[in-house]
């Protein structure tokens, strides 16, 4: 029987919150076209997890247990996800357009001779059991629609923070099976010889919620730490993230840059402080719920988009704003 | 160490987009195009490697033939030989098509590593470095910010941008293929000389005719990906200017980002 398959991704043992949403949205998925919403998940010692992922709608989970599978790399995943995917022959198959979904689901997808829409901001099933997928191009200064319209699987990422996690069953179980892979650590090329971890502990980009960003007016690398007060103010699922005019000017690393050569961001609410607004930025956070802008320059394009702006010295300006932040915070 | 860097023609990252009549594509009469960002990246990076060990620098290109422009830039920046992949038949393709062309090509010179940018500004599929490795049976590794060869060992030591500041440090057996990522390096700027040289260069041009491939395999017919419609996204509205002395206008602006935007 066909199904709607998603990749599980989880990290120190848990869920990422994208394999909720992506659980989400099969679900809805699953009440258009009737066939069985799948979990798939990579790991080892991960048959904890795998039970775990009923409640959140899964009728089935896969889980692909190996040592060779406790890193993640695009060269083993791809070869157990494919060899899964070909006996069990799914319809549909999703994972979030994060940095594991965007480096290995190329590959899967070249591997099945099929196609891959890729960083989807809007999937729908139609009538014909097609998926109807939306993926923002030109960093979000257009939309394209994209259906892969005659290979199975259908394969799509979706760009996280964008499906509302459904309610929560806590008593539906969903039926676990178990395989191990036909795969060698000695048969590999690729080793992960280390992680390197960031200089700080704050999430991704994009995925965070509410990001706190600088621009030229930063004037030193020093005075962003202004906007980590101000971030570390609104609490969890915040990032401060920067403009390419301040990476460029060596105020801030590469990956936190925003926009057309940095990362295209999806957050509830954005504040940009001393960005002009370039159309490269302006494409890169343009699907931001609530723009706030914050600049010396009353004729800054950012005040164009922006829906809340303060003409003013953002030295002035943010820490006021974290002040009532917590002001506000602390009143509940 | 010979190096292939296959690169693309994008619209200028400044270009302000205009839909056909009929949305189907972008006007692309009177933009500026340029060599693909993250490409410029890909090259300068196989210009340091062979500066280093020697050996040979081929761009490969897939598009129109306006994409020459893009591969004289590479040429004048120091690369040493160009091949165009132009046919009619390749029009419509998709990140499929393009890797399964663009491996037919690798497979006629030799390399030892294969560089590409991490993705290409235009369409935003980030796909075809992997599926040069798949076509190729190579591994990759994508999102590259630092490269270290190891030639007598036949190895190189990547390492990759993940999440939330976090890098992976990857061993990889070459030939692979890289992903490059801004960060990676500084390209430079073609010299004069090197412009002047480059403009004599022969560009290389192959078509469907010279691989083994037939019209189903290419261009749109091949496409895994069909492509809809186009729109703009929803233009945003100017809002509000808070207004007043600094102090009340921030405490304004969180008043508002809590009752009306329910956000604190």
């Amino acid at each position: 029987m066909p199904g709607i398959w998603i990749l599980a991704e989880h990290k120190e043992g848990k869920f990422k919150k994208i394999t909720y949403e992506l659980l989400s949205l099969g679900k809805k998925l699953k009440s258009k076209n009737g066939e069985e919403l799948c979990a798939l998940l990579l790991g080892s010692g991960i048959e904890n997890l795998a039970n775990q992922l009923g409640p959140y709608g899964a009728d089935k989970v896969y889980y692909l247990e190996d040592e060779v599978y406790k890193s993640y790399l695009n060269e083993s995943y791809t070869q157990g996800i494919s060899e899964l995917v070909k006996s069990q022959d799914p319809s549909i198959l999703l994972a979030g357009a994060t940095a594991l979904g965007k480096d290995l689901f190329p590959r899967v997808a070249t591997r099945l001779g099929t196609g891959l829409a890729m960083d989807c901001v809007s999937i729908d099933l139609g009538d014909n059991g097609l998926l109807k997928t939306v993926r923002p191009i030109y960093a979000g200064k257009v939309l394209m629609e994209a259906t892969v319209h005659q290979t199975k699987p259908q394969m799509v990422t979706l760009r996280p923070n964008l499906v509302e996690i459904s309610p929560v069953d806590s008593s539906k179980k969903a039926e676990v099976i178990k395989s191990k892979p036909d795969l060698k650590r000695e048969d590999l090329r690729t080793m992960l010889k280390e992680i390197l971890k960031g200089e700080s502990k704050k999430i991704d980009l994009t995925e965070a919620k509410i990001i706190v960003s600088g621009g030229r007016g930063m004037k030193e690398k020093d005075n962003f730490k202004i906007l980590e007060e101000l971030a570390d103010a609104f609490g969890e699922g915040t990032a401060v993230g920067a403009s390419r005019a301040a990476v460029d000017s060596g105020y801030a690393p590469h990956d936190i840059q925003v926009g057309q050569t940095g990362k295209v961001v999806n957050p509830t609410l954005y504040i940009a402080c001393g960005i002009s607004g370039s159309i490269q930025h302006l494409a890169g956070m343009a699907t931001s719920k609530y723009i706030v802008a914050i600049n010396k320059d009353p004729e800054a394009p950012i005040f164009q988009k922006a829906d809340y702006g303060i003409v003013g010295d953002l030295f002035q300006v943010v820490p006021l704003l974290t002040r009532e932040v917590k002001k506000l915070k602390s009143e509940g | 160490m010979n190096i292939a860097v296959c690169i693309k023609q994008v619209p200028d990252t400044e270009t302000k987009i205009v839909l056909n009549p009929d949305s189907t594509d972008i006007v692309t009469e009177g933009i500026k195009l340029v060599m693909n960002p993250y490409d410029e990246y890909a090259v300068e990076e196989a210009l340091k490697i062979k500066e280093k060990y020697g050996g040979k620098v081929t761009i490969l290109c897939l598009g129109p033939e306006k994409s020459i422009e893009a591969i004289r830039t590479a040429l004048a920046m120091g690369a040493d030989d160009a091949v165009l992949l132009n046919d009619p038949a390749f029009e419509g393709g998709d990140s499929f098509t393009t890797a399964l062309v663009l491996s037919k090509a690798l497979s006629q010179i030799e390399y030892d590593i294969i560089l590409t940018g991490k993705q290409a500004v235009d369409l935003d599929c980030s796909q075809v470095y992997a599926g040069l490795a798949e076509f190729l049976n190579l591994p990759y590794v994508s999102v590259v910010v630092g490269l270290e060869l190891f030639p007598d060992q036949k190895k190189a030591l990547a390492k990759r941008e993940t999440e939330g500041g976090e890098k992976e440090l990857i061993e990889v057996s070459l030939p692979a293929v890289f992903a490059c990522q801004k960060d990676l390096n500084t390209p430079r700027y073609a010299s004069l000389p090197g412009i002047m040289k480059a403009k004599k260069k022969e560009i290389k041009k192959l078509g469907l005719a010279e691989f083994c491939l037939n019209l189903e395999h290419v261009g749109a017919k091949g496409s895994k990906l069909k492509k809809g419609k186009y729109s703009l996204p929803p233009q945003r509205k100017a809002g509000i200017k808070i207004e007043g002395e600094i102090p009340e206008a921030a405490a304004k602006l969180v008043k508002l980002l809590r009752e009306e935007a329910k956000i604190i």
